[in-house]
């Protein structure tokens, strides 16, 4: 019996493989589904809903669900494409993002993601949380102003440096990454050479005195839009 | 509307066509004469404050957005600071170079908005031997509008020549408004062979239109000396950065000040130790600070900064052209220094000649194709960076933690340090000008000419909360509103 399995991504025709998700089903097939907290070689976590499909109808996270003989998966539709534009908005407004000073910026995925949605400013009212920074560690610098929660450095620390620096604590608005010691990432036993310091999407999780090297237009997301890669995948 | 010491009240707010916006009040005493003028400026910035608690890599990209204009100023001084954070202040040549084009782009692009945006509407349109009558011509005319409509030759000059200062500074810091250039110790990209090209080749037609705008500033002043010398002028110190040998340098050199006869009051200090000779005063009435020279006190101390301070302590300009002119601009006053507040125009085109001749020299530099772009050092905890903006000598200090965050900040902006200056220039004004107690359209325009030839950058020195309609308001010495007038 042949693992392959049939389904449909808007109205297109996909084989995937038995355990794939969604979104690696698609991504194999050259077809980019938006996402923020997935990353390849980490667990998935479905805690940004960036990747939102509706399967059959119904909206699913596509990094976490797995694939299925004859669903039929919406992910280009206005009404998908309006689900996610929201949703990133709503990252927006609930952080502090600074793009125009921010080092991060034209390497910022979550800032990549409102270009490549058309999102000249957040529709919904800033929230202007009082946040902290924390710059306690000789090599990395946390602002959790920009931090989007979405557990790659937990899952990283966790998962690939066999550490554990970095947990989620508190519920609902209250939740935030914590450190795992008192009060400081300087009391931890992470290292500049960690994988958790290379995976956060976005400015919150910094090496130290390297911001700003790279130059305007020779960044990750100057000359082509966040997925291109993928979608050059297809056309080749 | 409080009114103190039996003294009446004239305001006028805010100032157009100055960068950000301001409030003019004049105080005048029970003889209805005028005693003194202040420039009124009580919005808050606040950008000293809410930098502390950032990585110091951070700040010469975040303090530029404190303007739109000249931000590479910002950018630049404060990188300044930062490389003595890291010890690397002694950068390479190709990073000095990059930022020296940076600048020199920005001073060119500044200098021609000023000039023929914002400034040549007040010097065009004059009736013939009466320089003063174009400062009142009708508002509908006297605009950017109407000087290209009238003369559209030098309208267009004007906007390919700020464009041409953008696109040095585009291919120097990435961006044309608010680039990351300059990082810590060095710069962060080259320029190529392609970027010099491009730069190449409208070259030779900039330098040409500069002159022609030196010969237009030069031509008005000196036609019209005799009125515009008493215009808004008075006798002062004048402060900036100098190179070793006595160059005119407006991205390094050490601090000189001179007196108004051109008396040394100080020279050649490490700005390093800046705090040893400037302080700073506040007054109730405005958030901007009044700095002055520490030997001579609040009262006595304050100074002008900018083109025609710059002009007056220089002892020369090392480009040819801008040396030339700057002869010619110091005969007028017989090598002595030149306290005329309208002379500003005229040492404003000979910088902008002057960068545009640099400009030119650089890109015919090698060291800018170099690829060792940043120099470190031993790191340290404080750093001052001080270079010649556009408006004046920019003051940028800080003070970082171990953990590398800025604890504290100080900037002094150029139009802080004209702070004092131009409330001298307007109380001229006010005096020579000012019948009666009212204000005519013609002097509320006199009162803006002698502002705007300072090239007051007040979003820069605060920040304006909201735009305010132009409102002329008349308060007896009793705190009585007489009368009210108002302009949009």
């Amino acid at each position: 019996m042949s693992d392959t399995i049939n389904f449909i991504i808007d109205g297109v025709e996909i084989q995937g493989r038995e355990g794939q998700t969604i979104l690696e089903a698609a991504e194999a097939a050259g077809i980019y589904i938006p996402r923020l907290c997935h990353l390849k070689g980490l667990t998935p976590h479905g805690s940004c809903r960036v990747c939102t499909v509706l399967v059959n109808g119904r909206p699913q996270a596509s990094c976490t669900q797995p694939v299925a003989e004859g669903i039929v998966v919406e992910s280009e539709s206005e009404r998908v494409q309006q689900i996610r534009r929201d949703i990133i908005d709503m990252l927006f407004v609930e952080g502090n993002h600074f793009c125009m000073f921010c080092e991060k910026s034209g390497n910022c995925e979550l800032q990549a993601m409102a270009y490549r949605f058309g999102i000249p400013t957040p529709k919904f009212p800033y929230q202007f949380p009082k946040r902290g920074v924390d710059a306690s560690h000789p090599d990395i610098f946390v602002d959790h102003n920009r931090c989007i929660l979405c557990g790659r450095c937990v899952r990283a620390s966790r998962d690939l440096d066999g550490k554990h620096v970095f947990d989620f604590v508190d519920r609902g608005p209250h939740k935030r990454v914590a450190v795992n010691a008192e009060a400081r990432l300087a009391d931890t036993n992470l290292d500049a050479s960690d994988k958790a310091t290379e995976v956060c999407p976005v400015g919150a999780i910094l090496r130290k005195r390297v911001g700003y090297a790279v130059p305007v237009g020779k960044r990750l997301y100057d000359e082509k839009p966040i997925g291109s890669d993928i979608e050059a995948a297809k056309t080749k | 509307m409080v009114a103190t010491n039996g003294m009446k009240r004239i305001v006028i707010e805010p100032v157009t066509r100055v960068e950000g916006h301001g409030k003019v009040t004049i105080l005048l005493d029970e003889k209805k004469q005028v005693q003194q003028a202040r420039l009124h400026i009580v919005e808050f910035r606040g950008f000293e404050r809410f930098i502390q608690g950032r990585p110091f890599w951070e700040v010469p990209v975040l303090v530029q957005r404190l303007c739109g204009i000249c931000p590479v100023s910002h950018h630049l001084a404060a990188a300044k600071a930062m490389d003595w954070i890291v010890g690397g202040e002694k950068l390479t040549p190709t990073a000095e170079k990059m930022r020296r084009l940076m600048h020199y782009g920005q001073f060119f692009q500044s200098h021609a908005l000023h000039f023929f945006h914002l400034a040549s509407p007040d010097l065009l349109f004059g009736k013939p031997g009466d320089p003063l009558s174009g400062f009142a011509a009708d508002v509908a005319i006297r605009n950017v509008i109407g000087v290209a409509a009238k003369f559209p030759d030098l309208a267009v000059q004007g906007v390919m020549m700020r464009k041409y200062g953008q696109e040095v500074i585009l291919r120097t810091a990435g961006k044309k408004i608010h680039g990351t250039g300059a990082i810590p110790g060095g710069i962060n990209k080259n320029l190529s062979i392609t970027e010099r090209d491009f730069l190449l080749k409208d070259i030779d037609q900039m330098v040409e239109w500069s002159r022609s705008a030196v010969k237009i500033a030069k031509d008005y002043t000196v036609e019209h000396l005799e009125k515009l010398a008493p215009f808004g002028s008075f006798d002062s110190n004048h402060l900036s950065l100098i190179r070793e040998d006595g160059a005119m340098d407006i991205y390094h050199g050490n601090l000189r000040a001179i007196d108004s006869v051109g008396k040394k009051i100080f020279d050649q200090v490490d700005y390093q130790r800046y705090l040893d000779y400037i302080g700073e005063e506040v007054r109730p009435w405005s958030y901007m600070k009044f700095p002055f020279i520490r030997s001579l006190g609040p009262e006595k101390g304050w100074y002008r900064v900018g083109p025609l301070a710059r002009v007056n302590t220089a002892d020369f300009i090392d480009t040819p052209e801008a040396e030339a002119a700057r002869k010619e601009f110091m005969a007028v006053t017989k090598g002595k220094p030149n306290n005329i507040s309208m002379a500003y125009h005229w040492a404003r085109m000979i910088e902008l000649l002057h960068s545009i001749e640099r400009i030119k020299e650089l890109l015919h530099d090698k060291d800018l194709q170099g690829t060792d772009l940043v120099a470190k050092g031993e790191r340290r905890d404080e750093g001052v960076g001080l270079l010649e903006a556009p408006r004046g000598t920019l003051f940028h200090h800080y003070r970082v933690n171990k953990d590398d965050q800025v604890v504290m900040a100080n900037l002094i902006v150029s139009t802080t340090s004209n702070n004092e200056p131009m409330n001298r220039a307007v109380a001229k004004v006010a005096k020579d000008h000012l019948s009666g107690v009212e204000i005519t359209e013609g002097l509320l325009n006199h009162v803006e000419v002698a502002i705007r030839a300072y090239d007051p950058c007040l979003s820069c020195a605060t920040h304006a909360l909201g735009q305010m309609p132009l409102t002329v308001e008349l308060v007896d010495h009793e705190g009585n509103l007489v009368s009210t007038r108002s302009k949009n």
